[in-house]
C-alpha cells in the first residue's frame, strides 16, 4: 500500500499545525463559529446530536494493521471505545472533544493518516473496490488511480469552495463493488481494442433528495489524461454549478439541468485546453505510485493443500462461513476473507477497540498486515492463504466477528440515524437490529440468498437506501418515526434507483413489512433468482399487494 | 480592512469609482465591469492605471476584450464559501496571460489567503477577524503542494521525478 | 405557550448542555431552566448568545418540553435522544436524566 514520503508527511503535519492554530483561534474568539465551521469541516469535524464527530479518512478503504491499531487506540483514549465504519470507507468517532482534536489528528498523522476533506464542499475521500489488487476479475488495481486522485484533490487551491461536496469512486472491474454509478464522478477502468488502459467516465450520479444513476460522459479516457479530465469537470462545476440552493447544488443537478450533451461539450471544450499541460502527472510518478500496489510475496505451493475442504467437512459452522464470506482471489491458494461487522442484532458497521485490535493482529499474522474497509460497512483481509482460513475464523469467533452473512439480509447498511445524527428524522439502527433478529436463523438467510437491505434515517441517504434491493427511508410523520420502503434498487454495475412501494410504515410494523416482502419473494421466485431478479421480473405489483392488500 | 499585496500590508494606491464619478486624470482607478464595457475605449486611453471589478457571476470571458490594457482586475467573493473566483483567477493568469494586479475583494478572510495566492491573486482586501499582520502568516500554512497552479510552485510529483526541472511551465492551458 | 428549555453544545468538548437558572450549563436536562412565556424564552436566548460569544457554548436553541410527573421531557423525540443518549447504547446514556439532579447544578 502507499507509503508517504517526506512531502506527503510534511503536508499532513502542516495541516495538523494549521488546524491546531484554527482551534486556538476559535477558542480565543478570533474566529467565529461561522468562520470556523467550514475550516473544521474540511478536517472532518462535525457538530452532531450528542457531541462532535470526527470522520477519519481511510483512502480507498485500505488500512495497515498499524493504522488499525492506532484507530483502536484513539477510540480508547479519546472516545468511548468504539468507531463506526461508513459507506465511504471512512471511520467515525462520535465523542471527541474539540480541544483534543489537534492531538487526535497528530496521532493519525503519526501513522500516515488524516481527516482532511472528509467533509465540506470539497473533493472527499476517493473510494474504490474493496477487493482491489486481489479481485479475480480486475483490469487494473483501481487504488493506483485512487491515490493519484487523492493527491491531486488534496488542498486543491481552485476546488476548495465548491458549490457542494464532491465524491469520486473508482472500480477496476466490470463488477462494481464501489457503486461508481451513484457518485459525482465514477470511473470504470477498461482496456480499448488495442489493450490500452483507460476509464469510462461517469458524471452526475448521486443519491440523496434527487437520486440519479450517473450518465457516461466519456466512454474511454486514456489513463494518462485522468487528472486533466477531472480538472475540466471540476472547473465546469466550480464555475457554473448552482450556488443558490444547497439542495440543488450537486453536480448531478447541473448535469441534469444542463443536459448530458451540453454538459459534456463544456467539459470536453475545457479539457481540450488543458490536456497538454502540467495538470497530468509527469513521467515516472504514476509508475512510482503503482509500485506500492504490487502484490505481497505470496507463499505459493503447488495448488491447494486440500486442508480447507477437510476442515469444512469437520466443522459445519466454519464451512458456512467460508461459503458465505470468502470471495475468489486472483491467486490460486489464496482467499479474500470478508469480516462481517453485522452480528445478529448488532449495530451495523460499529467496531470496538478490542475488535479493531483483533483484526489488526489477524492481518499481521495472516494478511501481510493489510485490511480493507468496504462501503457496505464490513472489513476484509485480502491476502489470506486458504490453509489459514480456519485459524482466522476461530479468532473471529471470539470477537463476534464471524457472522457468515455477507450479502445476506442481515448484512445491512444502516446510517447512524437519529440515535447519533442531527439531520435524521428517524432512527435506523434499532430497525436494522430488529430485522437482523427477525432473520437470525442463518439457514433461512442462506435460503433467501443475496438481499441487500439498506436503511437511511433521512433523505440525505447516507445509508444508500435508494440502491437497496430493499431500501428503507426513515421519515417524520407528525413527530412519529415512519419508514418508507423502496424496492429494486442496485448500486452495482446494474445500477437502478429503488421504487417507492406504498405508504410508509410506523416503527412498530416496519419489520413485519420486511418479512412479508421476503416471504412474497420466496413464494414467487424462480430457481436461481435473487430478490432483485424476482422484483425486476414481476414488478412491484405482487409485493404491493402482499403489503397493502388489493384496493 | 487592510490591503495585502505581495504578502505585505500596504497602502492602497487605487481608488474605487462608482459609475457616476468622473475618472480622475491621475492615479489608479477601478471601475465596475459594466462601466468598463460601456466606456472601454475612453478608459483605455487613460494615462494612468485602470482596473476593473468583476461581479460574482462574471468569468474570465467577460473581461477578455481589452484585457491587455487592464492593470488590475478585482475578483469579488460575496461570501468566502463562493469558490468561483479561484477559477476566474487561475484562468486569467494561466490561460489568458494576465500579468497585472489580481485582487481578491469581498469576504476575504485569513484561511483563504494561501489558496487564493496559489490561484494567482497577488493582492487581497483583507477583512478577517485576525489582525492583518498576524494573518500574513497564513501564506506559510502549507509547504508542499500536490498540484500545479498559477503560482508555479513545484508540485510534489515534479519534485519527486524531475527535481532539476522543478520550476516547469506549470500552466493550465 | 408550550414550556421550553434552552439547549446547546459545549464548545470545548461538544457535549450537550442545558441552561440552568443559575446561568450555568448542565449536562442534565432535569436542571434546565423552564420558561413559559415569550419574554422568558427571549431572555434564555440572550443569556445563551452571550455564552456563545464568550466561547462557552455553540449553537444554542430553545426546545419544547413538558413536565410529566415532575420530570422534564422534550416533546420532540430527537430532543429526547439528545437529552438521554443513543437509544441503542444504554451504557452511553445519561443516567438519571429525568430525575431532579440538584447536585448536578
Amino acid at each position: 500500500m502507499y507509503m508517504y514520503d517526506e512531502i506527503d508527511r510534511s503536508l499532513v503535519d502542516d495541516r495538523v499545525s494549521q488546524f491546531r492554530d484554527q482551534v486556538t483561534r476559535r477558542m480565543s474568539g478570533e474566529l467565529s463559529e461561522d468562520e470556523f465551521k467550514p475550516l473544521r469541516l474540511m478536517n472532518g469535524v462535525y457538530l452532531q446530536l450528542h457531541a462532535y464527530m470526527l470522520r477519519a479518512a481511510i483512502p480507498y478503504g485500505t488500512l495497515s494493521s498499524e493504522q488499525m491499531r492506532k484507530l483502536a487506540w484513539i477510540a480508547k483514549k479519546y472516545d468511548r471505545g468504539y468507531g463506526h465504519f461508513t459507506t465511504r470507507q471512512n471511520l467515525q468517532y462520535n465523542w471527541p472533544a474539540l480541544e483534543d482534536l489537534p492531538d487526535i489528528l497528530a496521532e493519525l498523522a503519526s501513522v500516515q493518516m488524516h481527516a482532511m476533506q472528509t467533509s465540506g464542499n470539497c473533493i472527499r475521500n476517493v473510494t474504490a473496490d474493496q477487493f482491489a489488487g486481489v479481485a479475480a476479475d480486475e483490469v487494473v488495481d483501481p487504488r493506483i488511480y485512487a491515490e493519484i486522485i487523492r493527491q491531486w484533490s488534496t488542498l486543491h487551491p481552485e476546488f476548495t469552495f465548491l458549490p457542494r461536496k464532491f465524491k469520486i469512486a473508482v472500480t477496476g472491474s466490470q463488477q462494481d463493488r464501489a457503486a461508481v454509478k451513484v457518485h459525482d464522478i465514477g470511473l470504470i477502468a477498461k482496456r480499448d481494442g488495442d489493450g490500452k488502459l483507460g476509464f469510462e467516465v461517469i458524471v452526475g450520479g448521486g443519491l440523496g433528495r434527487t437520486p440519479f444513476i450517473g450518465p457516461t460522459v466519456r466512454e474511454f479516457l486514456p489513463e494518462e489524461h485522468l487528472l486533466s479530465y477531472l480538472e475540466a469537470v471540476l472547473r465546469v462545476y466550480n464555475q457554473l454549478g448552482r450556488r443558490d440552493n444547497m439542495y440543488k447544488a450537486r453536480i448531478k443537478i447541473q448535469v441534469h439541468e444542463t443536459g448530458v450533451e451540453s454538459f459534456t461539450e463544456m467539459v470536453e471544450a475545457e479539457w481540450a485546453q488543458i490536456r497538454a499541460t502540467a495538470v497530468d502527472l509527469p513521467a515516472g510518478e504514476k509508475e512510482r505510485i503503482a509500485a506500492f500496489f504490487s502484490l505481497p510475496r505470496y507463499d505459493i505451493e503447488d495448488g491447494s493443500s486440500g486442508k480447507l475442504a477437510e476442515q469444512k467437512r469437520d466443522d459445519l459452522d466454519f464451512a458456512r462461513w467460508v461459503d458465505a464470506n470468502i470471495a475468489p482471489h486472483k491467486v490460486s491458494g489464496y482467499a479474500i476473507a470478508n469480516i462481517s461487522l453485522k452480528p445478529i442484532g448488532g449495530i451495523p458497521g460499529d467496531a470496538s477497540s478490542e475488535q479493531m485490535d483483533a483484526v489488526a493482529a489477524l492481518a499481521d499474522r495472516f494478511s501481510f498486515s493489510e485490511i480493507r474497509v468496504t462501503h457496505e460497512q464490513n472489513l476484509v483481509l485480502p491476502h489470506v492463504r486458504e490453509d489459514n482460513l480456519y485459524a482466522v475464523w476461530q479468532t473471529l469467533k471470539s470477537y463476534d466477528l464471524h457472522t457468515p452473512n455477507l450479502g445476506h439480509i442481515s448484512d445491512m447498511i444502516a446510517c447512524p440515524g437519529m440515535d447519533y445524527c442531527a439531520l435524521a428524522n428517524a432512527r435506523s439502527i434499532p430497525v436494522a437490529q430488529e430485522i437482523s433478529e427477525r432473520f437470525a436463523d442463518l439457514e433461512r438467510q442462506h435460503d433467501i440468498g443475496e438481499l441487500k437491505l439498506k436503511i437511511s434515517g433521512c433523505i440525505n441517504a447516507c445509508g444508500h437506501h435508494h440502491v437497496g434491493h430493499i431500501g428503507i427511508l426513515g421519515v417524520d410523520r407528525k413527530g412519529e418515526e415512519y419508514y418508507q420502503i423502496t424496492l429494486g434498487g442496485s448500486g452495482a454495475e446494474d445500477a437502478s434507483v429503488g421504487e417507492i412501494i406504498g405508504p410508509a410504515f410506523p416503527y412498530a410494523s416496519v419489520v413485519n413489512a420486511v418479512e412479508i416482502l421476503v416471504e412474497s419473494y420466496l413464494d414467487i421466485r424462480n430457481e436461481g433468482e435473487r430478490f432483485l431478479d424476482t422484483y425486476r421480473r414481476v414488478g412491484k405489483g405482487p409485493f404491493k399487494e402482499a403489503l397493502y392488500g388489493t384496493d | 480592512m487592510a490591503l495585502i499585496k505581495n504578502r505585505e500590508i500596504t497602502e492602497d494606491s487605487w481608488v474605487q469609482l462608482d459609475d457616476e464619478t468622473p475618472v480622475p486624470s491621475e492615479g489608479g482607478a477601478i471601475v465596475s465591469i459594466s462601466r468598463w464595457r460601456k466606456d472601454r475605449v475612453a478608459l483605455s486611453s487613460r494615462n494612468a492605471p485602470i482596473g476593473v471589478q468583476l461581479e460574482s457571476d462574471n468569468g474570465p470571458e467577460d473581461v477578455l476584450d481589452g484585457l491587455d490594457r487592464l492593470d488590475l482586475i478585482a475578483v469579488p467573493f460575496a461570501t468566502f464559501k463562493d469558490g468561483r473566483g479561484y477559477s476566474t483567477a487561475r484562468l486569467l493568469r494561466e490561460r489568458h496571460g494576465f500579468t497585472g494586479e489580481l485582487r481578491a475583494v469581498g469576504n476575504v478572510l485569513r484561511d483563504q489567503l494561501p489558496l487564493m495566492e496559489r490561484c494567482g491573486f497577488d493582492s487581497f482586501q483583507y477583512v478577517g477577524g485576525t489582525e492583518a499582520l498576524v494573518a500574513l502568516k497564513a501564506f506559510k500554512d502549507i509547504g508542499a503542494v500536490y498540484q500545479t497552479a498559477a503560482d508555479r510552485r513545484a508540485s510534489a510529483a515534479a519534485l519527486r521525478n524531475h527535481p532539476s526541472q522543478a520550476f516547469s511551465n506549470g500552466t493550465c492551458g | 405557550m408550550t414550556q421550553q428549555v434552552l439547549s446547546a453544545n459545549r464548545l470545548r468538548d461538544g457535549i450537550v448542555v442545558y441552561l440552568t437558572r443559575h446561568n450555568t450549563w448542565s449536562e442534565l436536562i432535569a436542571t434546565g431552566e423552564i420558561v413559559g412565556s415569550e419574554t422568558g424564552a427571549a431572555d434564555l436566548l440572550v443569556r445563551a448568545q452571550h455564552a456563545a460569544a464568550e466561547r462557552v457554548v455553540v449553537d444554542p436553541y430553545l426546545i419544547e418540553i413538558a413536565e410529566i410527573d415532575g420530570e422534564i421531557r422534550p416533546i420532540k423525540y430527537r430532543e429526547f435522544i439528545r437529552a438521554t443518549g443513543p437509544t441503542i447504547r444504554p451504557d452511553l446514556s445519561k443516567q438519571n436524566y429525568l430525575r431532579d439532579a440538584k447536585e448536578a447544578v
